[in-house]
């Protein structure tokens, strides 16, 4: 005595055929619901990615060393005095090799001089580093090669160049192989950097990279802004830290005198707050399926009652209460996962158009912000149609009938 | 077949007590042919809707097939009504975004018959109601006959014994009518228990046995021993 289910898909559908206003209305809300779901926690879940792309391209596994290092927060007159940090110099980098699980160390030197060529002239931004740069921060090489692999201290008169820079001075002849003019020195171009987007803090395309060696003599200053330490392995960046303060500390007179910092740390940091952004936003959200899910129990509730005398009907020809919430209850199931559907297409069209906006946002929704957003749709479709449902099965059919 | 005895039926209308039906007896023999006439307001309806298990006696007990169905559950009197009662309405009840064909299935379909099975019943019942051209039309697509047509082809595609109509000739023309009580009284025939509630005393005379209610009360009851009348 029970309705086969193909019969009760075919009967609802026909009464969402049937009502044409109020089904678009009801497929409406819940495709708007689950399309926000899926566009917010993609733009939230972009933003992470984002800024952990923009983090690893630091480099992986690194540790950056700089000197300074002050050990309360807030300013003190005199402990600022007190603690004029000594440089942080080429030798100090060096002994840093000595530990195991170090891979590699870039140490930086950074200034500004006047690049000239042939009567072209600008200021540039200068880097000072050693050949490990390149791999240290994934950059890549356009043309010839990087900087050599000698000692750190060895002045070699060679740097490689941004595209901006190669188009600036020397337009279309070929630069790899020319000498320019930095400040008061001479240098042979060896390479050109590839045109590849900023990293933070550097924009590769318009510097000049030289050895380290030739920056101090360039900048006539033995120190240095930075070492980077690219680590092994992950597990091994705390021990490295540690290491790294407790040698400078030893070199500099016991007395601690750089930061340390890890990429890794201050990534997880971001990684956390943008994590919890998503899920905030995700929560919102759902508050709009929630939203959804009211309509749907009030569409119901009017769909019952505009149907008053089909039900009555249904129950003279012998449909039990249970078929009657299961014909209503299917009926708001299939517009629920319709909505869903619409709405998951919806919030894909919508994440592929912020992608096409923005290209730097990688905006994909998360699996489980669109299975949850699946979820709750259904369940609120669910839910609040089982009251319309009961009540159209308590339904007295003699005046349901009558329209009454 | 059907026993009411001592039926009322009570509603409550604001602060007042209506008797709906006041103290019936009433005994329905297996394929016998009756009319219910009277006024507006008598009780015809509500006694077509009580013997049609769509309404429930204040008092009373209702035996139908030698079984108490005074007071089933909701469930039990579903059943009961899918397989032993049909109903035919004044104003069709037909369901407008279904075919001819579907809403003479719909009672296969809730009782859950396979689509297979359906399928020469109902092509069977819409020949016989002559609306083999019509079967694939929507109800606003179809005369007031055709669509009682439908109605009774729908009220009887589950063979029941018993065919309750209240008024299904009121929003017919005469020629209409007629044919649609031609319809009944051929069903009576097969053995189909037929009650019609009418306004018509034309068409209420035809019927074999004819009661006449007045204020929820069976004033008389008369039976006509002469079988097929002048048709």
């Amino acid at each position: 005595m029970t309705m086969a289910l193909r019969d009760i898909i075919r009967f609802s559908w026909s009464a969402l055929i049937g009502y044409p206003t109020r089904t678009l209305l009801m497929l409406l809300a819940m495709a708007i619901g689950v399309a926000a779901v899926i566009m917010l926690t993609a733009l939230g879940e972009g933003a992470r990615r984002y800024v952990s792309n923009e983090f690893s391209a630091l480099g992986t596994n690194l540790v950056i060393v700089f000197p300074g290092y002050s050990e309360t927060s807030g300013l003190n007159p005199i402990a600022m005095v007190g603690t004029t940090p000594r440089d942080l110099t080429l030798d100090d980098a060096q002994a840093l090799t000595r530990n195991r699980s170090i891979r590699r160390i870039a140490p930086i030197n950074i200034g500004s001089v006047t690049a000239s060529f042939q009567g072209r002239s600008r200021e540039v931004a200068v880097i000072g580093s050693s050949a490990e740069l390149l791999n240290i921060r994934h950059w890549q090489l356009a043309q010839g090669q990087f900087l050599p692999d000698t000692d750190l201290d060895r002045a070699t008169p060679v740097c490689v160049i941004g595209s901006k820079i190669r188009a600036e001075l020397f337009a279309e002849q070929t630069a790899v192989g020319q000498w320019i003019r930095l400040g008061e020195r001479r240098f042979r171009v060896v390479g050109v950097m590839a045109s590849e987007g900023r990293s933070i803090g550097v924009d590769v395309q318009d510097t000049i990279i030289i050895p380290v060696a030739s920056a101090q003599q360039l900048f006539n200053s033995p120190s240095l802004f930075r070492i980077l330490v690219e680590v092994k392995t992950r597990a091994a960046i705390e021990s490295v830290k540690q290491f790294t303060i407790e040698i400078l500390k030893a070199r500099h007179q016991g007395k601690r005198d750089v930061t340390v910092i890890t990429q890794d740390a201050v990534l997880t940091t971001f990684d956390r707050i943008l994590a919890t952004l998503t899920y905030a936003i995700a929560g919102i959200a759902a508050i709009s399926l929630a939203v959804a899910g009211i309509l749907i129990m009030n569409v119901m509730l009017v769909a019952v009652s505009q149907r008053t005398a089909e039900i009555g009907l249904l129950k003279a020809l012998g449909a039990p209460q249970e078929q009657i919430i299961r014909l209503i209850l299917s009926e708001a199931m299939m517009l629920s996962v319709l909505g869903a559907i619409i709405g998951l297409t919806l919030g894909e069209l919508g994440c592929f158009a912020i992608r096409q906006a923005f290209p730097d946002l990688p905006a994909y929704a998360p699996l489980w912000a669109v299975a949850t957003a699946m979820a709750v749709s259904l369940l609120t479709g669910f839910v609040f149609s089982l009251l319309p449902a009961r009540q159209a099965a308590r339904l007295d059919p003699v005046s349901a009938l009558t329209g009454k | 077949m059907i026993e009411l005895s001592k039926i009322h039926r009570d509603f409550l209308v604001g602060e007042q007590r209506v008797h709906a039906l006041d103290n019936i007896n009433l005994s329905i023999a297996a394929g016998e042919y009756i009319s219910i006439m009277g006024p507006s307001g008598s009780g015809k309806s509500t006694l077509l809707n009580l013997i049609g298990l769509l309404d429930r006696a204040t008092s009373g007990t209702y035996l139908l097939n030698q079984k108490d169905v005074t007071v089933l559950p909701d469930a039990q009197q579903a059943v009961t009504r899918s397989k032993t009662i049909g109903f035919v309405f004044q104003d069709f009840h037909l369901i407008p975004r279904l075919t001819a064909a579907e809403n003479i299935a719909l009672p296969l379909v809730l009782a859950g018959t396979a689509p297979l099975l359906r399928e020469p019943l109902v092509s069977k019942a819409v020949r016989e109601m002559g609306l083999s051209d019509r079967a694939h039309h929507t109800p606003d697509q179809l005369s007031g006959g055709q669509r009682q047509r439908v109605a009774i082809a729908r009220a009887t595609i589950m063979q029941p014994k018993i065919l309750l109509a209240d008024e299904p000739t009121g929003n017919l023309d005469q020629k209409s009518g007629q044919d649609v009580i031609a319809i009944l009284e051929q069903l009576n025939r097969q053995g189909i228990t037929v009650i019609i509630v009418t306004h018509d005393a034309h068409i209420g005379k035809r019927a074999r046995r004819q009661l006449r209610m007045v204020d929820g009360r069976i004033e008389s009851d008369q039976r006509r021993h002469k079988t097929g009348s002048g048709e």
